[in-house]
């Protein structure tokens, strides 16, 4: 029990296990199966981005260009599925190409010329969205394939309620859900997982173990591109239509899931599980605001409040914690550098 | 006759213009204690770097391991041949576990892609028993003492076939005690045929240990000597290359008004009953081992960690120590032990640190800095402490260690200090500089200050203080006083008390 | 000259060839179009409000921090203040208490900016959070406040007061450029003459040292972020009189582009180093390459893409340049 109370994720199911009761017992049809297939179908766009953020943070680095990168590889798959036909594989592999290419940029500059990442990222956003938006002209694009529409449709479970409509398990969750079980994978049982956390728990540390830093530093940029390739498709299939500024400036929320979730922006900490209970607060927030009739508009704020409350609690633990030694032991870490 | 694990012959190295090794030869025997000794920028890291692999001699050198050639290796096959390096800062994940620490360099090292948590368990189980260690395999390495996460660090370095074990000043950060359970380990792998390369750059407790010492200065060889045939005072010169004499302070300090008083001052888990006072003109000296509380003491009377009970009295009256702003403005000054970090700003300049304590008395009625006044005290401080460097301008980082050090003497001169507190002020400055630190200490005890040394360097607070107080486990053990002591006692008594 | 460039540090001279090179190189695209006092008059315009949110962003940047709330800061200030201005004056009936009102309503802009900033300094300072994340926290929180307050609505109906603060003209200078340039001035002056100014500088190098040199970190940490919240307030006031209103989500994609202005500007993200001239230097180059490719018909998202390109470029050759000096050194030694 002391144990588990260590763990930031303990505190995030407790904070969730109450806000759920909160809005339960205002309307009944939050806890409802159909209500949780659908939030998890609707939230798989950002779970999927949120797992790459949760690389990039743990590797020590940040990354603001996802969204533009989601938007350039989710429009080259649509334009080129609608011009060319295809099917499903082939719109995927087109979206999860172009986007490790981008986040292979990223990767490439922040390792070779050692610019930080939030000012890499922000330029690459910039080029990646500007470029996007002057070729299309920020046209939307509408006319999706039947094919492409169809298979947004398939449930691998299926449930009625009891209007007789369906709902179940979408093929868009169980992509979110093979990227969960790839990212534990990773981060656990290989040897590249391991290595990111080492380089963002301390990088010099890192090379003198013979860790391949370069390997780790571009690999975490081009999954969080890929990731963000396939969170482009996902979000096509969700909403079949394809805007070209849809997902720009979802940067930071995605980001504010993951913090939430436990990772550190210092590196070397966080984890899939913290990273899912982050995406699954701030949807069940929202989802919890509209089934409460609470108007939309108060949403932003109380993600405010909950990002300050939430990290600011942390962070006054962390600093009772060390008390006033805490200049002191952060000098003498500093000095082990 | 013992046989070479590793010979080095003629081994040079020049970085752009710096010969950093001019023609150096080493030997190692299997299972022998090395110590390789040597100044700053002797060239002590370069050929910790050539054995590890991470650089390559220049043409001409020879290497040879167990009596192959190989001059021309990667780390990694370093690594492969028995040889780990343990740098200074251990380089230790602090995120991860004890046991994926210790395993993952055996993971690497065997190009496995794959990890399996039951597997570096038991590796990591294996290593500890290897030095009869216990260690929790699932503690985070930052939640550990230092001495154990360089038992971690030697446990990382015994999964492969270790054969030379290298330790880059590894003492620095240790207590007595866990030095000797250090020098148990390493004895202990000479039982098993490894050996140890200690290097350092002053005499230390490892040499207790030793077989052979090394001396390089100026990247040359000096000499290898037999570690019994050399004392403290003949290594120091094979380092320095001066015979550098340190005196005996046998002045004491006309009994006056005190300028401070401490009177049973407790900190919980820090120190207890500490009582003592130092007169204007008068150098105290606190000495005793890491972890004694001589730290935790000098913060105190710094505003940082504010005492629980007791009092501090400055010229007489009492005053009330909870913030470094306010020590400051009582006239408390204070050199830290950690230059790089607490001491110093060093990507800025010279000018700029030696008048950070005083800015805000720099500053014309309009509330804007006098710039004008700010250079000319820049200059003044510059010159009374001789500080040399490329300019004013350029990065306290530019400047050598004894340099930097009088930047913070001069920033705290500055502000005109009643009471100087000086912890460990020639911590990793060359031999040579020290003596000019330490003449700087005593010309401004002679000025009138109220001065305090901690150091653990005995010779040290023998020739600037004019008294003594050694410290242990928080408490004032005894006092001395300079001119009637040897140096001998005080080591007893520091030695004793553990 | 001579002593001119050798004063100037690296960023500098590279940032002044770029301000030529985009000279010239608009000169010669658009001869006709581009050397006209038009072109330099409407620049002149637009480059104020990012200007000074690009100083807002600057301080905060050199303690090693970052300010991701200026944006909502300036639209929740200008919303009181537009509040207060619609509620009782009239632009279109002029009457004896107006000046009352839009002086109060000024106020009122830079009061709740600086009293967001202190919000900021005490969350960063007091309870410890990152500044990243307290500021993305009370971003969410301001944006939030907006759209509750006025329910996305627009509140529009400027006095004219108010409207020539954004538009109108001294001696053919647009007010918005002289405004930049008494904050620009004034920010300056704050950084390289203030005990606190040079204290930000110390504290963005380290922040330990400079605590055991017994500067007061947390002051100094509230300071710059209330300042950071007052240039907001400033850019409130001029971006409400440009667009005659004020409305939750004005001008949200000036956030990062006042982060790549800042850092083309040689603003350290690490902290501790920058200066506002450089500053000026970076947002006249981004406003040339915008208005310039506006003059020959490129779109405004071309813009975007070439300012980003411009930042890489940048960090690249400062990057080269840096290793060059820093072999130069070694060799030296």
């Amino acid at each position: 029990m002391k144990k588990l109370l260590k763990h930031h994720e303990t505190y995030l199911v407790i904070i969730i296990v109450i806000l759920s009761a909160v809005i339960t017992s205002r309307n009944a049809n939050f806890f409802t199966a159909e209500n949780m297939f659908d939030l998890l179908k609707s939230n798989s766009f950002y779970g999927i981005m949120a797992i790459g953020v949760l690389f990039v943070l743990i590797s020590g680095g940040i990354d603001i260009s996802f969204p533009a990168t989601a938007t350039v590889a989710e429009y080259i798959m649509a334009v080129v599925i609608i011009n060319m036909g295809g099917n499903i594989v082939v719109a995927v592999l087109i979206a999860v190409v172009v986007g490790s290419i981008l986040g292979f940029v990223n990767g490439l500059l922040v390792y070779n010329f050692r610019i930080p990442s939030i000012i890499t990222t922000i330029a690459t956003m910039n080029i990646y969205y500007g470029l996007l938006t002057f070729i299309t002209g920020g046209k939307w694009i509408y006319s999706l394939p039947d094919w492409f529409r169809s298979f947004a449709q398939i449930r691998l479970l299926t449930f009625y309620n009891a209007d007789g409509a369906a709902y179940g398990l979408s093929i868009v969750t169980f992509i979110w859900l093979l990227v969960v079980l790839a990212a534990v994978f990773i981060l656990r049982f290989t040897l590249l997982g391991r290595g990111i956390y080492a380089a963002g728990g301390d990088r010099k540390a890192a090379v003198r173990a013979g860790i391949n830093v370069f390997f780790t530093e571009t690999f975490v940029y081009t999954f969080m591109g890929f990731l963000a390739g396939l969170a482009g498709v996902v979000q096509a299939l969700l909403v079949q239509t394809v805007a070209p500024n849809s997902i720009v400036g979802k940067e930071l929320d995605v980001i504010a899931m993951v913090v939430l979730g436990g990772a550190s922006l210092a590196g070397g900490k966080g984890s899939v599980t913290g990273t899912l209970l982050g995406v699954a607060l701030l949807a069940i927030l929202q989802n919890g605001l509209t089934l409460m009739a609470v108007p939309p508009v108060w949403y932003e704020f109380f993600v405010g409040v909950v990002i300050l409350v939430s990290i600011g609690f942390s962070s006054l633990q962390a600093k009772k914690k060390s008390g006033n030694t805490s200049v002191i032991e952060l000098s003498l870490e500093e000095a082990a550098e | 006759m013992a046989s070479a694990f590793l010979e080095m012959k003629n081994i040079s190295k020049r970085y752009a213009g710096v010969q950093a090794l001019d023609s150096v030869d080493l030997n190692i025997n299997t299972g022998e204690v090395h110590c390789l000794a040597g100044t700053n920028g002797s060239g002590k890291s370069t050929i910790i770097k050539i054995i590890s692999g991470v650089e390559k001699p220049d043409p001409g050198s020879e290497i040879y391991i167990e009596g192959t050639p190989a001059s021309n290796r990667t780390s990694i096959e370093s690594i492969h041949q028995g040889i780990e390096v343990i740098y200074q800062d251990l380089s230790l994940f602090p995120n991860l576990t004890v046991a994926e620490n210790i395993a993952l360099s055996e993971v690497i090292a065997d190009r496995r892609k794959l990890i399996n948590s039951g597997d570096y368990r038991k590796t990591a189980k294996i290593a500890m028993t290897r030095i009869g260690v216990e260690i929790p395999l699932s503690s985070k390495v930052e939640e550990l003492s230092i001495a154990d996460q360089q038992l971690v660090a030697i446990c990382r370095a015994l999964t492969g076939r270790l054969k030379l074990l290298i330790m880059d000043e590894p003492t620095t950060a240790l207590t007595r005690k866990e030095i000797d359970s250090l020098l148990a380990v390493v004895m202990d792998l000479k039982s098993k045929g490894i050996a140890t390369l200690f290097v350092s750059h002053k005499l230390d407790e490892v040499m207790e240990i030793a077989e052979r010492v090394t001396v390089l200065r100026d990247g040359k060889k000096i000499g290898t000597w037999p570690a019994n045939e050399l004392d403290s005072r003949k290594l120091e010169f094979q380092m320095t290359g001066e015979n550098f004499e340190y005196s005996h302070n046998q002045e004491v300090v006309n009994e006056s008004e005190p300028l401070l008083r401490v009177e049973k001052l407790c900190r919980t888990d820090n120190f207890r009953n500490i009582s003592f006072k130092v007169m204007p003109g008068e150098i105290v000296g606190i000495t005793g081992l890491l972890g004694s509380g001589r730290t935790e003491l000098a913060m105190s009377i710094f505003g940082m960690n504010p005492a629980d009970s007791g009092s501090i009295l400055l010229d007489g009256s009492k005053i009330k120590l909870d913030s470094v702003r306010k020590a400051v403005k009582h006239g408390i000054a204070y050199v830290p032990e950690n230059r790089l970090v607490q001491g110093l700003i060093m990507e800025q300049s010279v000018s700029k640190n030696t008048v950070i304590t005083i800015i805000e008395r720099l500053l014309k009625k309009s509330g804007l800095i006098n710039h004008g006044l700010k250079e000319s005290r820049i200059e003044e401080l510059v010159d009374k402490f001789k500080i040399k460097g490329p300019s004013v301008d350029a990065a306290v980082s530019t400047l050598s260690g004894g340099n930097q050090q009088r930047v913070v003497l001069a920033k705290w001169i500055a502000t005109n200090p009643k009471l100087l507190i000086l912890d460990g002020p020639t911590v990793g400055i060359d031999v040579a500089a020290k003596g000019s630190i330490h003449e700087s200490i005593k010309q401004l005890a002679a000025e009138g200050l109220a001065v305090i040394v901690i150091s653990d360097e005995v010779p040290e607070v023998m020739n600037s203080c004019h008294r003594i107080f050694v410290m242990n486990r928080g408490e004032f053990i005894q006092e001395f006083i300079t001119r009637d002591v040897e140096e001998r006692e005080i080591l007893d008594c520091i030695s004793s008390a553990e | 000259m001579k002593t001119l460039l050798t004063k100037m540090n690296n960023e500098m001279k590279i940032l002044s060839l770029i301000l030529l090179l985009t000279f010239a190189l608009m000169s010669v695209l658009s001869p006709s179009h581009f050397l006209r006092l038009e072109t330099f008059q409407g620049m002149a315009f637009q480059l104020p409000e990012l200007g000074l949110l690009s100083l807002a962003m600057m301080i905060t940047m050199l303690t090693g921090g970052i300010n991701l709330s200026i944006i909502a800061t300036a639209n929740i200030s200008a919303i009181f203040s537009a509040m207060i201005l619609v509620a009782n004056v009239n632009p279109d009936v002029p009457a004896s208490g107006d000046a009352g009102f839009i002086i109060l309503a000024i106020l009122t802009a830079l009061a709740v900016s600086a009293v967001i900033g202190l919000f900021n300094g005490v969350l960063i300072s007091i309870i410890n959070i990152p500044p990243i994340l307290a500021t993305l926290g009370t971003m969410k929180l301001l944006q939030g406040l907006a759209f509750i307050i006025t329910k996305g609505y627009v509140i529009s109906g400027m006095p004219n007061a108010i409207r020539f603060i954004g538009n109108g003209t001294i001696a053919a200078v647009p007010f918005p450029l002289l405004i930049f340039a008494l904050f620009a001035a004034i920010m300056s002056v704050y950084l390289n003459h203030t005990s606190t100014g040079f204290n930000i500088f110390m504290y963005g190098s380290n922040p330990i040292a400079s605590f055991f040199s017994g500067t007061s970190n947390t002051k100094v940490i509230i300071q710059t972020y209330v300042m950071s919240g007052l240039y907001c307030g400033a850019a409130a006031l001029v971006m409400m009189s440009r667009f005659n209103s004020a409305k939750a989500g004005y001008g949200e994609s000036y956030l990062l582009v006042t982060i790549l202005a800042a850092v083309l500007g040689g603003v350290k993200s690490e902290g501790g180093f920058g200066q506002v001239s450089g500053l000026v230097l970076s947002l006249v180059i981004l406003q040339i390459i915008s208005n310039g490719l506006n003059l020959l018909g490129v779109s405004s998202f071309m813009t975007i893409a070439i300012w980003g390109l411009i930042m890489i470029a940048a960090m690249v050759i400062h990057f080269l340049v840096e290793k060059r000096t820093r072999l130069k050194l070694s060799r030296m030694s």
